[in-house]
């Protein structure tokens, strides 16, 4: 056995899914015995089988990994239960296994993966795509990149019509049909709270306490996820608001944005130009602005002259 | 080895790991560690806290990488993506040297994120070696390889690990990151003489050595760096100093993290082995 039919061969027997009392499958991958599939290419010891000895690698795997998603993803294994998060996990793992260096990167694909599979979450389905697009959303903004972020007094001296502004690559603007900010909100205090408590008595107090949160009613909301001194926060929008920061997130000039949330046809009344000042001022004091690149910059400046 | 070219001529002494929960004790105190080992994987991203906290940790301490997914041993090609943004971490870090596993973990582009035992066989030496190479070029910088802990053994294996360990670094010319911990936990797990494998390792080829603690199971040890680190590993620590001097060592506790003083203190400990090798070569 070469080195890479070696490795292919155990790393599908380490792959695959734990049984449910999270033994090793007494059947390979292959359809054989895992027994005799295992000794074909692992030595037993005197203490142990070659099976045993594959085991260990086999559940590692899936414990590493699903401690993984679960630290990332609490917000959805709240909604769901443990059972229930569990199964999806495992489902989403042999389905989808990581194609990163980086466990950070884990959860990449599990928002579109759910929309495809919408049983494992049943009739939790859109409250659970909410959550996992925020707990993603958080994951994007702790490290996502930051550009040098334009200074509040030349946002307000070069604002005009014609502007074109960038937003901030960690921030991401979200609408939702539950609030699950509130919930997010929950564990995040919970943890903060409880982090001296036993792990025992953290799970039951932590299952009281997020299960009342987890019934949350639908409501549509509008939410900025971003970054500042190095923590995250979500910040709730108006749609107006959500509106013209994602027009302005999408390329278009500032007098575009304006037109498209309050012009004619659009859900929203007139502008209201000491608000729209406002909020404005709001976002650039949190540096969500940067410098559009520069191609953008140039036609814009040639414009000017 | 003291400052040798693996390790880029340093002289490092006795450094732990840089962990989360010890990031605020480190800023507000400043307390006295000669340098910090971290994780590389920890780092290779484009923004946010982690990499403040790294920049003002490197404004006062010295910082080594070690990575946990680089995966030399893999038949799969070097992931590209992966060195460019080791590259952009160690410009950031001007790391002296850059330690990873000798281990396997990823395949058809599949990630364990485990570090899986090698097949000591000739083949897999060879191209693990070119991949060796291949890395150190990109990036510039001297490689240490670790022996890993395992829990497996291969029927297609042609020789023992600390063969299998020698013709790797002989073939690629890189250094040696001796894990005596992880050679007391396969020594029990493979039933060998762990001294055999320390009295075999090149030791001139040392350019760093770890410790660490781990858990006894009824029929097996698994590596879990959430223990002190305990005498037989200390005993084989003493082996590795006395043949390879005094030579950078960092302490591992990944798991049930203590206080930052509970682990620099149990770092220390390596203290008193480091001193009787600069006496012993003084006299």
């Amino acid at each position: 056995m070469n080195l890479l039919s070696l490795q292919r061969t155990m790393a599908k027997a380490v792959m695959q899914p734990l049984t449910p009392s999270e033994h090793m499958s007494k059947r390979a991958p292959n359809g054989e015995p895992m027994s005799k599939h295992a000794a074909r290419f692992i030595k037993p010891n005197d203490r142990l089988t070659s099976f045993e000895r594959l085991e260990i690698y086999n559940r590692q795997y899936w414990w590493r990994l699903m401690s993984s998603l679960a630290e990332d993803f609490p917000g959805l294994q709240a909604i769901l239960g443990n059972r229930r998060f569990e199964s999806l996990c495992k489902a989403y793992l042999t389905d989808r296994p990581s194609r990163s260096f980086t466990l950070r990167n884990l959860g990449r694909d599990l928002e579109p993966w759910l929309k495809k599979n919408p049983h494992w979450a049943g009739s939790k389905q859109a409250i659970a795509l909410d959550m996992v697009h925020l707990e993603w959303a958080d994951i994007e903004a702790f490290d996502g990149a930051a550009e040098e972020p334009l200074r509040p007094a030349d946002v307000a001296k070069s604002a005009g019509g014609d502007l074109r502004l960038k937003l901030q690559p960690y921030v991401s603007l979200l609408k939702f049909h539950y609030p699950v900010d509130e919930l997010v909100l929950e564990i995040k205090r919970f943890n903060d709270d409880t982090e001296f408590l036993s792990n025992a008595f953290r799970e039951r107090r932590k299952r009281k306490r997020v299960t009342a949160v987890a019934r949350l009613k639908p409501k549509t909301i509008f939410l900025a996820v971003h970054r500042n001194d190095d923590s995250v926060y979500f910040r709730r929008l108006q749609a107006a608001e959500y509106g013209l920061l994602l027009a302005i997130q999408k390329g278009k000039t500032l007098g575009q944005a304006v037109s498209e949330v309050f012009g004619k046809g659009s859900k929203n009344s007139g502008a209201d130009p000491a608000q729209v000042t406002d909020w404005f001022r709001i976002w650039s004091n949190l540096g969500w602005f940067c410098a559009p690149p520069q191609k953008q910059n140039s036609s814009q400046n040639s414009k000017k002259r | 080895m003291p400052a040798n070219r693996f390790n880029g001529f340093t002289d490092y002494g006795i450094g732990i790991g840089l962990r989360s929960p010890h990031y605020n004790h480190i800023l507000t105190r400043k307390p006295v560690v000669d340098w910090f080992e971290i994780i590389s994987e920890n780092f290779m991203i484009d923004g946010g806290r982690p990499l403040s906290v790294l920049d003002q940790i490197l404004e006062q301490y010295r910082v080594v990488q070690h990575g946990v997914s680089m995966y030399f041993g893999s038949a799969d090609r070097i992931d590209r993506e992966h060195l460019r943004r080791l590259k952009e971490l160690v410009k950031r870090t001007k790391t002296p040297w850059l330690s990873d596993h000798l281990c396997w973990g990823s395949v058809d582009g599949r990630y364990t994120h485990d570090l899986l035992p090698m097949p000591y066989t000739f083949e897999a030496a060879k191209k693990t070696a070119q991949k060796i190479r291949d890395v150190r070029d990109f990036l510039e910088v001297p490689i240490a390889v670790e022996n890993v802990s395992s829990y497996a053994e291969f029927h297609v294996s042609e020789m023992t690990e600390w063969e299998f360990l020698n013709e790797v670094v002989e073939r690629a010319d890189c250094g040696i990151l001796l894990d005596v911990n992880n050679i007391y936990v396969s020594s029990q797990n493979h039933s060998f003489d762990p001294f055999e494998y320390v009295n075999s390792v090149p030791a001139e080829r040392v350019a760093q050595v770890h410790i660490a603690g781990h858990s006894k199971y009824e029929k097996y040890i698994l590596d879990t760096h959430d223990h002190p680190v305990i005498d037989p590993v200390w005993k084989l620590y003493d082996r590795a100093i006395q043949r390879a001097g005094h030579t950078a060592t960092l302490l591992e506790w990944d798991d049930s993290i203590p206080t930052f003083r509970e682990v620099h203190n149990e770092a220390l400990k390596a203290n008193r082995f480091l001193a009787k090798s600069v006496l012993a070569r003084a006299v």
